[in-house]
């Protein structure tokens, strides 16, 4: 039903002075390590695909130095890929010209950066306004939307004051204002919220969450936290040395990681909070047989208090008030256990 | 001296050096020799300088005739640069004359009136504009007031012609590393020649009754600092503001206008700052070259030894100094108290 708005299709890039001949090295199979070490080059991105669907949060995760920025900095082309394809909404952009460029980053296209990066010479409102201004749109309309979208997340009052006069979590609030202003339907975070205390960073995802409810954009988010990345991600991709290890739904991860570095990932995530009735019960469609309902979107924590501590429980799960599966407290305990621990116990156990 | 004879003998130069032999008037220490005098004669090999080398073999010029040679040169290629150049320059005669004119028809109370104005729109500190007011009735009172008029009016024509072309300079360079690395060193030797060597081949040019042959020369001196904190404050500009700016999509010329330039700008005022003072003190050495103003003052003061007179006006120069110092530092804080009144 959703369609791909973005995407990426085949991806390199390569940081050197001598980038295209290293590009069949790549292609041939060459690590990010082992190219530094041969050829001097950084090996930035490595065969790079993926579909952004629309009004979806795609959120992407990695330690630093992993490529996030170089990647999210090709869907607005602040980066020029080596080689590979970028689709917006059905046009290559690599195929653009200088004028055509300008007309994506102003419509179709905002970012909210790490730093904030707000001209500090200019007050709240116009920071805010400052892409309908860089559009050269009429200066009092400017204004009102910029109002309107300062308070929207929580800046009315501000409007005059400078950027240095805010704490970190306001200015970061102007930042996205100044996204929404610009009215694009996507969306760029590059670790917008890595540089807020904890309780602020909450609640900045909780109002990213509330905004999204209500836009529906197609958000691009970046974090190298996967609290964070559960929390608001549709669809998950996970970068190791600027390679996707794996991509998908958060919880499908979570319950089915690839490879053993996200296993080591998810592996001290607190599970029964994260993880969803849904994604653990076993589908049925069949009539109510009389068990306790719980709703498929609920975590596991609430279906362990509702046992009570009876371990062989079953519950009828239900979705928009239609039964959906059955959900078995032996599943739940099972689920708890990251799936690399599984695989250990039975393999040394006696 | 023989020995060089000799050299070219054994070469077997000898004819060319006569073929090539200029005669021309002695120089001064062959007449003293003529005349009996004792010279440098007595060394057994002297240093091979081109008198030494002449005396040996004539197709050698002398110093004399190397340094006649390029005042030739210069004479010659003059009314060339002249036709080019001479259009160029007219326009800070024309400023030079006028603005000194005007300040010098203006009322002294208007005159103190503008000033103190100026000050305090520039600075808005209450402090340095009583200071000013003070400064300049001082001056006035010991019947200096004219000649700081005529100073200052040098000074703000040069500063403004400074400003005019320094900054696009700038901008220029901090967008181009190549024309950076070109200019750094003709910088560096604009800001490190002597003040007066500028002002040699400037009298070739120019007669010395042109107001644009001190301008030029302040000008010269002055424009460096100018350019340079231009280039600097550019550079200097927040990576991500920039890429925030790139990000929505503004031209360059935008990210000019509303990110380079705003943000440069406390290093722009401070090179603003500099560019004033050193056209102060450019000023003052002008005076040799018939700039107006305290500096002639001065200059009397050491040509006819008259203390008094000189170390007034040398007094008033400091005033001066003082004055525009404090007026444009202020005016800078007030700029960097705009971009970060946190820090
Ligand atoms: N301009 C560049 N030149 C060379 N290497 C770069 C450049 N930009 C990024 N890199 C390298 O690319 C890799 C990915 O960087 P980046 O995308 O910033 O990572 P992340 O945002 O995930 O921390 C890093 O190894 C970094 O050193
Ligand atoms: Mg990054």
């Amino acid at each position: 039903m959703t369609e791909s708005f973005v995407s990426i299709r085949n991806l390199y890039k390569i940081f050197g002075t001598n980038s295209m001949a290293m590009i069949s090295r790549a292609k041939a199979g060459m690590h990010k390590a082992d190219m530094l070490k041969e050829f001097g080059h950084v090996l930035g991105l490595r065969d790079i695909n993926i579909e952004i669907k629309k009004g979806e949060i795609t959120v992407i995760m990695g330690l630093s130095g992993s490529g996030k920025s170089t990647l999210i900095r090709h869907l607005n082309r602040l980066i020029d890929p080596t080689s590979g394809e970028v689709f917006v909404n059905g046009t290559d952009i690599l195929k653009l010209d200088r004028r055509q460029l300008l007309h994506l980053r102003r419509t179709q296209m905002s970012m909210v950066f790490q730093k904030f990066a707000l001209l500090p010479h200019e007050t709240v409102l116009r920071n805010a306004g400052m892409p309908c201004s860089v559009r050269g749109e009429d200066g009092k309309k400017t204004e009102e939307t910029a109002r309107n979208w300062l308070h929207r997340v929580g800046l009315s009052g501000a409007e005059a004051l400078y950027p240095h006069q805010l704490s970190g979590g306001m200015q970061q609030r102007v930042g996205l204002a100044r996204a929404l202003t610009s009215n694009s339907e996507v969306m760029l975070m590059d670790e917008a919220y890595s540089a807020l205390d904890p309780l602020i960073r909450s609640s900045m995802q909780d109002l990213l969450l509330e905004l999204q409810n209500d836009l529906q954009k197609t958000v691009v988010f970046i974090t190298h936290d996967l609290d964070e990345a559960l929390k608001i991600a549709d669809h998950l991709v996970i970068l190791k040395d600027g390679e996707i290890v794996q991509q998908g739904e958060p919880q499908y991860i979570l319950l089915n990681p690839a490879d053993p570095y996200i296993e080591d990932f998810v592996g001290d995530i607190n599970r029964a909070r994260v993880l969803r009735v849904r994604s653990i019960m076993t589908e049925v469609t069949t009539d109510d047989d009389g068990l306790e309902i719980l709703d498929g979107d609920e975590n596991l924590e609430l279906a362990i208090l509702r046992a009570s501590g009876e371990a062989d429980k079953t519950f009828a799960v239900h979705s928009d008030g239609m039964r959906v599966g059955t959900l078995r407290m032996t599943e739940v305990l099972k689920a708890l256990v990251p799936a690399a621990r599984r695989s250990a116990t039975t393999k040394e156990g006696p | 001296m023989a020995s060089y004879e000799k050299l070219f003998d054994t070469l077997g130069l000898r004819t060319w050096c006569d073929a090539g032999a200029t005669g021309g008037p002695m120089t001064l220490s062959e007449l003293v020799s003529k005349a009996g005098g004792k010279t440098a004669e007595g060394e057994a090999i002297p240093f091979p300088s081109l008198d030494v080398l002449h005396k040996a073999c004539g197709a050698f010029p002398r110093t004399r005739d190397m340094t006649a040679g390029l005042e030739r040169f210069f004479l010659d290629v003059k009314d060339p640069i002249k036709v080019v150049l001479d259009p160029l320059t007219q326009p800070l005669s024309w400023a030079l004359r006028n603005s000194i004119e005007v300040m010098q028809s203006l009322p002294w109370w208007a005159a103190i009136i503008i000033l103190v104005a100026i000050a305090q729109f520039a600075g808005r500190r209450v402090g340095v504009t009583l200071f000013v007011l003070a400064s300049f009735l001082g001056l006035a009172f010991i019947d200096h007031f004219g000649y700081a008029m005529e100073t200052l009016a040098i000074i703000l024509v040069c500063t403004v012609i400074c400003v005019l072309i320094g900054v696009p300079i700038g901008i220029a360079m901090s967008r181009s590393n190549t024309l950076e690395r070109w200019l750094t060193p003709v910088l560096d030797m604009l800001q490190t020649l002597p003040t007066f060597v500028y002002l040699i081949p400037l009298i070739f040019l120019f007669s010395v009754t042109e107001p644009k042959l001190y301008g030029i020369a302040i000008i010269l001196y002055a424009i460096v600092p100018s350019i340079r904190l231009t280039n600097l404050g550019i550079r200097l500009v927040d990576g991500d503001v920039l890429e925030a700016a790139d990000a929505f999509g503004m031209t360059s010329r935008q990210k000019l206008l509303r990110v380079q330039l705003p943000l440069a700008l406390p290093n722009i005022m401070a090179g603003i700052n500099q560019t004033i003072m050193l056209s102060l003190s450019m000023v003052v050495i002008a005076s040799l070259v018939s700039a107006p103003g305290l500096g002639t003052l001065v200059l009397r003061g050491i040509n006819k030894l008259e203390l008094g007179v000189g170390l007034v006006a040398g007094l008033g120069i400091v005033v001066l100094a003082i004055v525009l110092d404090r007026v444009s530092r202020a005016a800078l804080q007030r700029v960097n108290k705009m971009h970060q009144p946190g820090a």
